[in-house]
């Protein structure tokens, strides 16, 4: 079982972001490995140790494979860390700005020439929040879509996946002939921390550098723009007051002011 | 005049307010035709149900495939209808299963799509509230048709009458999206409270709570308001994850947020600050929630909720 896990570089989700001439300002923040990204890892892993593990030169592989800048294979580190095999990096500067049709277009085509049997991607990124690569891979690879996944179960001797879809449509049970694209929600697992022994391992695994013409994609970056972007002004300061016995009362009067009752 | 499509939105077999949304947003400079998916049979009674909103026309496809392929067979159909009728734009809500077929059509048709916006003006520019709805973005699909993704409750919906003329539409779906089968199905539990995204009222409870809810759902109930949750009270297995509000949660922007026991982080912050009314109850005067609040009580939410809920009962009965 060859296993590719899809994962961003993001911002750090605690920390404030801003756009910069029509894109997010990714210079002046702390990047880190997309949060709802590791439990897409920790799936992988835990699905191929429940198949024989993923020792080097054995029949199961989980590879990462992210695209953006080269600053991004300090992410890639991480989940190389937690375990995951090895790694390819997308990194060409005239990605630069690139939309999530050109985003799934490039993953698409590095996953289509690798021989993986499954996908597995976290629902969004905690940056453009779209919650779409996963469906668009799908579309774009021609393999089966079971996105939303807070169980997922893997038969190899079928060549099969089924996966429990979990949204506000309430949940279905799904399933699909390999090769098949996954996404995972955040209650699924517990993504482990990386051990020390995981983090040096980490170090010497290959991180597979790849331009655009490597890939075999041409540049197009996005398929719609930014006309422009502005902070939004700070809400007006509130009226606060201070519960002395009637603090409740004080906040049925504000919400009938509001006519919310 | 232009032509715009929606995909209409239905909870059962009943078009949601969403719709009237996605129409009143379509219909600014163009006629609106509504695309129905039905199962065999159920289009007529499906179709029935779009009596409001600014729609012209409604498209019904029939099959058993919506049921079994889920968004796969959407998408398909979707996408054979916008190369058939050419439409300038598609508009679709913005929920989980609304994004991933707006992607698939995207990738179909090669066109650009903009997802989670609260406005689409005349021309067909989007405004987005992106980073926690710290900032505004205004843009525009730059190829193929506008594919835009709207978030429910953001757009004041015309509700005049409409009665639309249905056409019925007989479509092959491609065997490239039956490769996922849907076995079994269960609509989400429904308790008496309003759907969290679709909630004019939301209240929410944090840490403050230490793990009793009792004191936010009933204050919520006397609202008619849906419960939400912080992260620190989801991870501490308080409430269920599905009720998270904040960055890897839901992100809501009702009429009026509640938070109580919240103190505010980004990462709740950027599920509910684009909320019209934001109330807060915390014990902390320095929490940072304070910063949104139009009205904030400092004090303990299990004095202040309960004298509150009892107040709402008393104006309302």
């Amino acid at each position: 079982m060859k296993i590719a896990v899809c994962v961003k570089q993001v911002p750090d989700s605690w920390a404030e972001k801003k756009m910069v001439n029509g894109l997010l300002d990714r210079e002046g923040v702390d990047a880190v490995l997309n949060d709802l990204d590791e439990y897409a890892v920790e799936e992988a892993l835990r699905i191929v140790e429940a198949h024989g593990g993923n020792e080097e030169g054995g029949a199961n592989s989980v590879t990462i494979i992210s695209m953006g800048p080269e600053r991004a294979t300090e992410a890639i580190r991480k989940a190389l860390s937690m375990g995951a095999n090895d790694a390819i990096l997308v990194s060409d500067a005239a990605l630069a700005g690139s939309d999530v049709l050109a985003t799934s277009k490039v993953l698409a085509e590095v996953i289509k020439n690798g021989g993986f049997d499954l996908v597995i991607c976290g629902t969004e990124s905690t940056d453009a929040r779209m919650s779409v690569v996963p469906a668009m891979l799908a579309q774009r690879l021609g393999w089966a879509q079971l996105t939303f996944a807070s169980i997922v179960s893997v038969d190899p001797a079928a060549n099969t996946v089924s996966i429990t879809r979990t949204t506000e449509a309430g949940v279905d049970a799904i399933n699909a002939k390999l090769p098949a694209v996954v996404s995972v929600v955040e209650k699924i697992n517990e993504p482990r921390y990386p051990s020390f022994k995981g983090i040096m391992a980490a170090k010497k695994k290959t991180i597979d550098s790849r331009d655009l013409a490597s890939v075999g994609v041409s540049a197009e970056s996005a398929w719609s723009l930014v006309a422009d972007s502005a902070p939004r002004p700070p809400r007006a300061a509130g009226v606060k007051v201070t519960d002395e016995g009637n603090g409740g009362n004080d906040l049925v009067k504000f919400l009938a002011e509001k006519k919310f009752i | 005049m232009s032509q715009i499509f929606i995909l209409a939105d239905f909870a059962g077999d009943k078009c949601t307010k969403t719709t009237a949304e996605l129409a009143t947003a379509a219909s600014r400079n163009s006629s609106v035709t509504a695309i129905v998916l039905a199962a065999p049979g159920a289009g007529p009674t499906l179709a029935a149900t779009i009596k409001h909103g600014p729609i012209t026309n409604v498209l019904v496809v029939e099959s058993a495939d919506f049921a079994t392929h889920g968004v796969a067979a959407a998408a398909d159909v979707i996408a054979q209808i916008l190369a058939q009728k050419s439409p300038s734009a598609i508009l679709i809500a913005s929920h989980a299963y609304g994004k991933e077929v707006a992607g698939r059509v995207a990738v179909a048709t090669d066109s650009g799509i903009i997802t989670d916006a609260v406005d689409v003006a005349a021309d067909l520019t989007a405004t987005q509230l992106v980073f926690g709805g710290s900032t505004t973005v205004h843009s525009k699909v730059s190829k193929g048709v506008a594919i835009i993704t709207v978030r429910p409750n953001s757009i004041e919906a015309d509700l005049s009458d409409s009665s639309p003329a249905v056409e019925n539409l007989s479509l092959t779906i491609s065997d490239a999206a039956k490769l996922a089968t849907t076995t079994s199905s269960t609509p989400p539990v429904k308790g008496g409270r309003p759907e969290l995204t679709e909630a004019q009222i939301v209240v929410s409870g944090g840490r403050g709570t230490n793990g009793d809810f009792a004191a936010v759902e009933g204050f919520a109930d006397s609202l008619g308001a849906a419960v939400g949750a912080s992260r620190a009270a989801t991870d501490a297995g308080w409430y269920p994850h599905s009720h998270q509000v904040g960055q890897t949660g839901k992100t809501v922007s009702p009429q009026l947020y509640v938070a109580c026991g919240i103190s505010g982080a980004i990462q709740h912050r950027a599920g509910m600050q684009t909320s019209k009314t934001i109330a807060v109850v915390n014990k902390d005067p320095e929490a940072p929630i304070f910063d949104l609040a139009d009205f904030g009580v400092v004090g303990d939410l299990f004095a202040v909720l309960p004298q509150a809920t009892q107040g709402v009962t008393a104006q309302k009965s």
